[in-house]
């Protein structure tokens, strides 16, 4: 809007002189700034519609539970709104194809983009090419590599799930002497998964106690799950906790645990499916606790995508303009508080 | 068939070269003399050397869990581990053998095992119960093998690519079917086919299933008319069809084979895995080419060995297993399986090389 009116009165009267051309542009910078604040209606959590945004949206194929429940998520959240269009690409697992998508999605000029990269730091160009054509992104989940190519971060906590495992496992293990612990985790080749890994290993620091005596990388599938913890389990004859970073392939892992026969420790799942939360509750099974990665951090995106595209702030906070980051808090969920988080567990 | 047996040849060089020596495989007439005459009183005598080579592999493999992991590594419980984790791949690798041997290639069976696996466990599948899933997982095998069988034999298509199609296709399909989403079996009938009360002797179902494939493919492969024009359209497709043999249906019987072998291995899978998931399966395919070649099976056709194949599956079984035990890390296991190949095929260059003269 300020845009239109400053080249209509460039192109509409020429009887504008220099020196009224020179003023209408130095008021008008800051009457821009301040339309947002006079109209800031004090909230993106705001649900009152205001102007229509289309927000493209950019993730990898969603073929495992997490990455599913990220794109219901997002969908189900902006169809919540009705002045918001979301354009979804085919997810990909290949960056140079969600580079092409996401090019795609800034030539159709959409209002804000929201992207969850296949891997951060591919992507960071393409991010950057956004916001230079006045396209603010949000960057879903795995960060860019610099922070010019986003307005706002939003994901979760990788090194702070591991810690609050590592915490949670100590905790129950603080009166044993020599506890063993061990570690499945995810695909290796993610940033991700090695830094869930050294906040699990730098949580465990604190309880000299116990050792961590086996880890093996599955790749997030039932499958593999399945089949790394069947040789967990043969290899570790004993031990007391297990720390599985993704309730998907725990399904395997549980799986595995059954075909062996073993109850003798306590297990540490993560994301918070809700098969997990359900094994909690029921707590008839060795799953004791999940530590949360939320999905619904894709409806906080849409949320404070349609934010920025009506230029509004954050309910509750004293600033006029929606933060550069926020990062999700690694919740641990037991049976203490399942209840609480049950509704969010994906499927 | 010259298309295929020429981008067989460009697929594998090094798996072609050393098998045999280079001056066979790039001309299609010593590779004509060869089949029909040179190949019969030589075949028992060269699989054996190449069986007992890659049999020596296995061994010294065992001697090194043995050593490693003397606990662990001989105890019964791992050893039912190493088969059952061999036997969906194993039962993958059957059917992929027979493709092979006929001069072709299927690189959709991970997809197919995958596509099968999601729709015997949704779409209402589970309400029928046992016979529903494993009837389910067969035919969707069986369907995507008779595509690509129809796409070969009579479509004129290239084995790579209509398979790679496939491959796309059935995988986008399970993932469309699930939405991503990992289907959780509760037929209890199926899921105590994988828990130990069900073993027959020590040996569980799944190996059951394994060996019978294996037993069921070496005879046919060996001993009956289906195997012999198997390895006549593999090692010359045009002489096979001047001897009468109806090329095209023969294709088009082999991936409907493979299909089925992948019906088989998904349905082994849901057994093992207690669920169904677009991922399932995945890079099957590699394996079990891997494993066919470096028990023996020509990637340009023209001769095949089932027990080959299986001793290739059990020797990667194995690796993993034993890497597994010692807690090495993935990536320490990737690059020692690759060391492994080379090593397994160089070893056999010179056995079937002494084998020869």
């Amino acid at each position: 809007m300020p845009e239109t009116s400053r080249r209509g009165m460039l192109f509409g009267t020429a009887a504008i002189s220099a020196g009224a051309l020179l003023t209408a542009c130095t008021s008008n910078e800051p009457a821009k700034k301040e339309t947002p604040a006079a109209n800031n209606q004090p909230a993106a959590a705001d649900d009152k519609p205001g102007k229509p945004v289309t927000i493209g949206f950019a993730g990898p194929q969603a073929d495992h539970g997490w990455l599913a429940a990220i794109n219901s998520n997002a969908k189900s959240r902006a169809e919540k709104y009705s002045e918001v269009t979301l354009d979804i690409t085919e997810g990909s697992n290949d960056t140079a194809a969600q580079i092409g998508q996401v090019e795609t999605l800034i030539n159709k000029k959409v209002d804000v983009l929201v992207i969850l990269p296949t891997d951060g730091k591919a992507l960071t160009q393409v991010g950057l090419k956004a916001m230079r054509a006045g396209i603010p992104v949000i960057n879903l989940d795995r960060i860019f590599a610099s922070p010019q190519a986003y307005r706002c971060y939003i994901g979760g906590d990788n090194y702070g799930m591991g810690v609050s495992a590592g915490n949670y496992i100590g905790e129950k293990l603080k009166g044993k002497a020599n506890a063993k612990v061990i570690e499945l985790a995810g695909i290796d080749a993610l940033e991700l998964t090695q830094q869930r890994s050294q906040g699990f290993k730098d949580a465990l620091k604190n309880y000299p106690n116990i050792e961590l005596v086996a880890r093996q990388a599955a790749d997030f599938t039932v499958e593999s799950g399945q089949a790394k913890m069947a040789q967990l389990l043969q290899a570790q004859s004993s031990f007391d906790a297990l720390w599985n970073h993704d309730d998907d392939q725990g399904v395997g892992a549980l799986r595995a645990i059954q075909q062996a026969g073993r109850k003798d420790f306590l297990m540490v799942g993560g994301a918070g499916a809700k098969s997990a939360m359900d094994a909690i509750k029921a707590d008839n099974s060795v799953v004791k606790a999940t530590v949360l990665y939320p999905p619904t951090m894709a409806a906080s995106a849409i949320d404070l995508a349609r934010a920025l595209g009506q230029a509004k702030g954050i309910g509750g906070l004293a600033e006029l303009e929606i933060p550069a980051s926020v990062t999700l808090f690694s919740a641990v969920v037991d049976k203490t508080n399942v209840d609480q988080y049950l509704p969010t567990g994906f499927s | 068939m010259k298309q295929p047996a020429s981008e067989a040849r460009q697929g594998g060089p090094d798996a072609a070269a050393a098998s045999q020596p280079p001056s066979t495989v790039t001309s299609a007439d010593t590779a004509k003399d060869r089949e029909p005459k040179g190949n019969r009183p030589a075949l028992g005598l060269r699989l054996d050397v190449r069986s007992l080579s890659l049999l020596g592999v296995l061994l010294a493999l065992v001697v090194v869990g043995g050593i490693t992991k003397p606990d662990q590594f001989l105890d019964t419980n791992n050893l039912q581990l190493i088969l059952t984790q061999a036997s969906i791949i194993g039962v993958v690798t059957v059917g992929m053998t027979f493709v092979i041997t006929s001069g072709g290639i299927d690189l959709s069976v991970g997809a197919i095992v995958a596509l099968a696996s999601v729709w015997a466990t949704t779409l209402a599948t589970q309400e029928f119960g046992f016979v529903g899933i494993l009837f389910t997982a067969m035919v969707v095998g069986l369907a995507c093998g008779l595509v690509n069988g129809l796409l070969i034999a009579y479509g004129g298509m290239v084995p790579f690519i209509a398979t790679l199609a496939m491959l796309a296709s059935a995988r986008g399909l399970a993932l469309q079917i699930t939405d991503g989403k990992t289907q959780i079996v509760t037929v209890n009938s199926v899921l105590d086919l994988g828990i130990p009360d069900s073993y027959v002797l020590g040996i569980p179902p799944l190996v059951l299933v394994f060996a019978a494939v294996t037993i069921i493919g070496w005879l046919v492969l060996n001993r009956t008319t289906f195997g012999r024009r198997t390895v006549a359209v593999g090692g010359n497709a045009e002489a096979a069809r001047l001897a009468g043999i109806d090329v095209r249906r023969q294709r088009l019987y082999l991936y409907l084979l493979s299909g089925l072998c992948c019906g088989i291995a998904a349905f082994l899978l849901i057994v093992l895995a207690g669920s169904g998931q677009n991922t399932n399966g995945n890079l099957y395919e590699l394996d079990a080419i891997a494993a066919a070649i470096i028990g023996g099976t020509l990637l340009s056709g023209g001769r095949g060995t089932i027990v080959g194949s299986v001793l290739g599956v059990l020797v990667f079984t194995t690796i993993t297993n034993i890497f597994a035990l010692n807690n090495l890390q993935s990536d320490v296991q990737q690059i020692a399986k690759g060391a492994i190949i080379v090593a397994a095929v160089l070893v056999q260059r010179r056995t079937s090389r002494h084998g020869e003269a």
